[in-house]
């Protein structure tokens, strides 16, 4: 059998490892016009500040892929012709393939802003991106970041380190309003700020203003304020690259339909990771998951199915991490922005230190964990996972919270603080008394 | 293909950080210091003294000062910005002429030391205080490695102190290193006793356990004894139980005089160790080496002594000397020390210790000491082998949701502090399952050396 996947990212690679530890004889091929090895997107901005240098966000050294018979192929794959099984490339020659996986990834979604072809417009995506980034922003005194979520703050927090001015655009009333509860985001605000991060809630990008060079000198806002800038950056979401399934029968819609088995219409032809867009996803979970984590997964299961082992798609409970300049953040399962009908949720903050943990769960008798946000504070992702999987109540979560506790030695153990909380919260319930707490001792002894 | 080598490997554009004028004061001083110790090297009598205790007083009120310019005024965090931009920290000329100026340090310490003679002179009423002798080149030396333990002890408390790990682990070596390698020795020896150091064993201290060692330590009455005792105590018994319930890190990060000052001095280039298999490949033959030299040597003294010397004859002093040349000097100074601008600051622990290779021994199969990786969080972004001073590539275990176990790893926890999405955590635990990967990722079975 011989595999061809188109892009060497996350769900492209984790496809090509599984498959090879599946089937050993299998030839196995991955065409990358972005880099010639295998590299961590979530790392770019590591580059831009100077903490890592190319060779170490690589997750593999080249010898990893010549010893594993993977073989990399550095070109462009301009077309692709599903009836004879085979795909063009820029410069090498064609690929004949007797499975074909589109992990082909996407960009930044732009939303048709007059001047957004300025240059000094950009998102940060690609490894083009970061170097173009690196470039355009040399000699500026002002930037601009449109959008609040995740690459939002990773461009700000970049950008900062070069001393730049930075103003972060944000829709919302406040950050990441569509996906965190409002005291999350206040700590993250507080990030913000203590960093230098001017932000400007309720605020959209309305237009991009160049000078006469053809380079961005100026955005106006919603509010029809202008603000200076010789720099903006495009965080407001990814949209599928789709482009290699035209005139192929492939169907798409936003991205590249595939079913639960991650195959899309065209039999022989797959897609997994930040293209493909699940036709029917299970209630709660979103069609096109453009992460890290999932890429990985979906790489992982799509492998099992070329290798005629049909396994649909099940990510399980969700998880997500992040930070927020010195912010750490982890969630796991289901936390809305706000509780809907029947559903509670526990906030705990500490007094002076940014840390937070938010338990959320079904208000009825169960009291089933739904989800967890931790601010500040490390949890071990098993034994988050395991209460999720089995919705335990959330007065037992919190009797074992010591359990999930994932900090390193040391660190103050805020489990007692959290019980007290709750119950002081909670004068009806019997009180949850504290049954798993992290001690050094404890741990030593442990069998 | 144009449009796909425009950028392609080449390194990012990063402009030249500026250094602001109130961090150039802070280093001024530092500089004029340093200025002012070349200068007391030659200066005439009478300017000795004054030159020697200034250039002491700047230095030290310099490294502190920019340390908490640089690192204590700020919330704490992982501060790496342009770690690999800047000259001094990524092999650009600054560090080269200090890995140059601390090599030529060594050189003239263990084989010109007449040139250090100015130095030495203005420590006579330290060392006439605490040891009640004249100082020597190697109260210069112990002196000097000590304040830079302790002024960069400082800077690694400021740096990490949003860690209480860090905290606590950086107060042990500083402690450590006061106490046991520069107070007590001294003591020792104004007390007419030997100078015993209890803080380094066999095989590191390997003469310690030699014949001649032994016999000379039990000259001393009973605190000979008790210091024959000790090493032997602390070599075949407490190592192996510390280690079982804290793995190498009880030793090598938290009390051993090397490690304490690849802590805090060698801090600023533990990012340079080589993390290639390549590197590890070395590491593995030269280390064991070593290791399974001083074995084979200790045995091979103890049976000549039962044989009245019919054996080697008198090669144990000979072997003293070249071992003590090549592996003391050049090995764990010139090249451990001198390099670390260079090379990163665990070049000597790494390749060249003993002990080490011992504690790493047990560390891998007789103990309860692993890096956990929380379930599938890792995003190979990197940070964690970039700072691990023992060259380990941190991430190929993590993102495969497997724990770290390596024989090398001293148990820093830098891969815990810099991992940017909380993936790894230093734990002691059950042996049982140890190497167990995480069932949240599929971690794949693909050796990475064999």
């Amino acid at each position: 059998m011989h595999l061809v996947i188109i892009g060497n990212g996350i769900a492209g690679v984790s496809c090509a490892q599984t498959v090879r530890r599946l089937r050993p004889e299998a030839r196995i091929t991955l065409v990358s016009a972005e880099s010639a090895y295998h590299f961590s997107r979530p790392a770019l901005m590591y580059l831009y500040m100077g903490h890592l240098r190319w060779p170490d966000v690589l997750p593999f050294e080249a010898w990893y892929w010549r010893e594993n018979r993977l073989e990399l192929v550095h070109d462009r794959a301009t077309r692709l012709d599903a009836a004879a099984r085979t795909v063009h490339l820029a410069a090498g020659p064609p690929l004949a393939y007797d499975a074909l996986l589109l992990a082909t990834g996407a960009r930044t979604q732009y939303y048709d802003w007059p001047g957004q072809h300025l240059r000094g417009v950009q998102g940060l995506v690609s490894k083009a991106d970061v170097e173009l980034m690196a470039d355009l922003t040399r000699d500026v005194r002002e930037a601009v970041v449109v959008g609040g979520g995740l690459i939002g703050v990773e461009m700000a927090e970049m950008l900062r380190t070069r001393g730049l001015g930075v103003t972060l655009l944000v829709r919302d009333r406040h950050y990441w309003g569509s996906v965190l509860p409002p005291e999350e985001a206040a700590l993250v605000d507080a990030q913000l700020r203590r960093h230098g991060v001017r932000v400007q809630y309720g605020t959209e990008l309305a237009e991009v203003l160049g000078d006469a060079s053809g380079r961005v000198r100026a955005v106006r806002t919603s509010g029809g304020q202008e603000l200076p800038c010789q720099w903006l950056g495009v965080a407001t979401g990814v949209v599928p690259n789709v482009g290699l399934t035209a005139d192929t029968g492939i169907e798409t819609d936003r991205g590249i339909l595939v079913d639960e088995y991650l195959r899309t219409s065209v039999p022989g032809i797959f897609a997994a990771g930040d293209c493909a867009q699940r036709r029917s996803p299970p209630p709660g979970e979103a069609a096109i998951e453009p992460l890290w984590y999932t890429g990985r997964m979906q790489g992982e299961t799509v492998a099992h199915t070329i290798c005629g082992q049909p396994t649909a798609y099940q990510r399980g409970p969700w998880f997500n991490s992040a930070k927020f300049f010195d912010l750490e953040y982890q969630t796991y399962g289901q936390v809305p922005a706000r509780p809907a009908d029947g559903e509670a949720s526990f906030w705990w903050q500490h007094p002076t230190a940014a840390l937070g943990l938010r338990l959320h769960y079904r208000a009825d008798a169960s009291r089933a964990l739904l989800g967890v946000n931790a601010l500040g504070l490390r949890l071990r992702h098993d034994v988050c996972d395991q209460w999720l999987r089995r919705a335990a109540p959330v007065p037992e979560v919190l009797a074992q919270l010591g359990a999930a506790n994932f900090d390193p030695e040391f660190f103050a153990q805020h489990e007692p603080a959290i019980v007290a909380a709750y119950n002081a919260g909670h004068p009806d319930e019997p009180a949850v008394v504290l049954r798993r707490r992290r001690g050094l001792l404890g741990r030593l002894l442990s069998v | 293909m144009p449009a796909l080598t425009a950028y392609s490997d080449q390194p990012l554009a990063h402009p030249t950080p500026d250094t602001p004028a109130a961090e150039r004061l802070w280093l001024a001083l530092v500089a004029l210091g340093l200025l002012a110790l070349a200068v007391t090297a030659a200066a005439p009598a009478g300017l000795r003294e004054p030159a020697f205790w200034l250039g002491l007083a700047l230095l030290s009120a310099g490294a502190l000062g920019w340390s908490w310019w640089k690192f204590g005024r700020d919330a704490g965090g992982v501060r790496h910005d342009y770690l690999w931009a800047r000259a001094s920290t990524s092999r650009g000329a600054v560090a080269w002429v200090t890995g140059v100026a601390l090599t030529g340090f060594y050189v003239v310490l263990y084989w010109w030391p007449e040139y250090l003679e100015n130095l030495i002179r203005p420590l006579d009423g330290l060392s006439q205080l605490l040891r009640r002798r004249p100082a020597d080149q190697w109260f210069l030396y112990g002196t000097f490695y000590t304040l830079a333990v302790l002024l960069m002890g400082g800077r690694a408390l400021l740096k990490y102190r949003h860690s209480p790990y860090q905290r606590v682990r950086t107060a042990s070596v500083m402690f450590f290193q006061l106490g046991f390698a520069w107070l007590l020795p001294g003591v020792l020896l104004a007390l007419q006793q030997p100078e015993f150091y209890f803080t380094y064993f066999w095989p590191l201290k390997y003469d310690y356990l030699f014949p001649g060692g032994v016999q000379a330590l039990l000259q001393n009455g009973h605190l000979g004894a008790f210091m024959v005792g000790w090493g032997l105590i602390m070599s075949f018994v407490a190592t192996p139980v510390l280690t079982y319930f804290f793995g190498k890190r009880w030793y090598c990060s938290w009390v051993c005089g090397c490690g304490g000052l690849a802590e805090t001095a060698g801090d600023p280039y533990r990012h340079l160790s080589d993390k290639r298999r390549e590197a590890w490949r070395y590491e593995v033959s030269i280390v064991y080496t070593v290791l399974g030299f001083i074995i084979v040597t200790t045995a091979l003294l103890w049976l000549n002594t039962r044989l009245g010397g019919a054996l080697l004859g008198r090669l144990s002093d000979e072997f003293s000397r070249t071992y003590g040349f090549v592996v003391g000097a050049l090995f764990s100074g010139v090249v451990g020390v001198g390099f670390y601008p260079l090379l990163g600051s665990r070049v000597w622990c790494r390749y060249g210790c003993p002990m080490a290779a011992y504690l790493g021994l047990l560390q891998k199969h007789f103990s309860r000491f692993r890096i956990t990786t929380n379930g599938g969080q890792c995003i190979s972004c990197g940070n964690c082998s970039n700072v691990c001073e023992m060259g380990i590539d941190v991430k190929q275990y993590a993102q495969r949701g497997e724990p770290i176990i390596r024989a090398a790893c001293v148990g820093c926890g830098l891969c815990s502090t810099a991992c940017p999405r909380g993936v790894l955590n230093l734990e002691n635990g059950p042996r049982e399952g140890r190497y167990q990967p995480s069932q949240l990722i599929r971690a794949e079975s693909l050796r990475i050396l064999d």
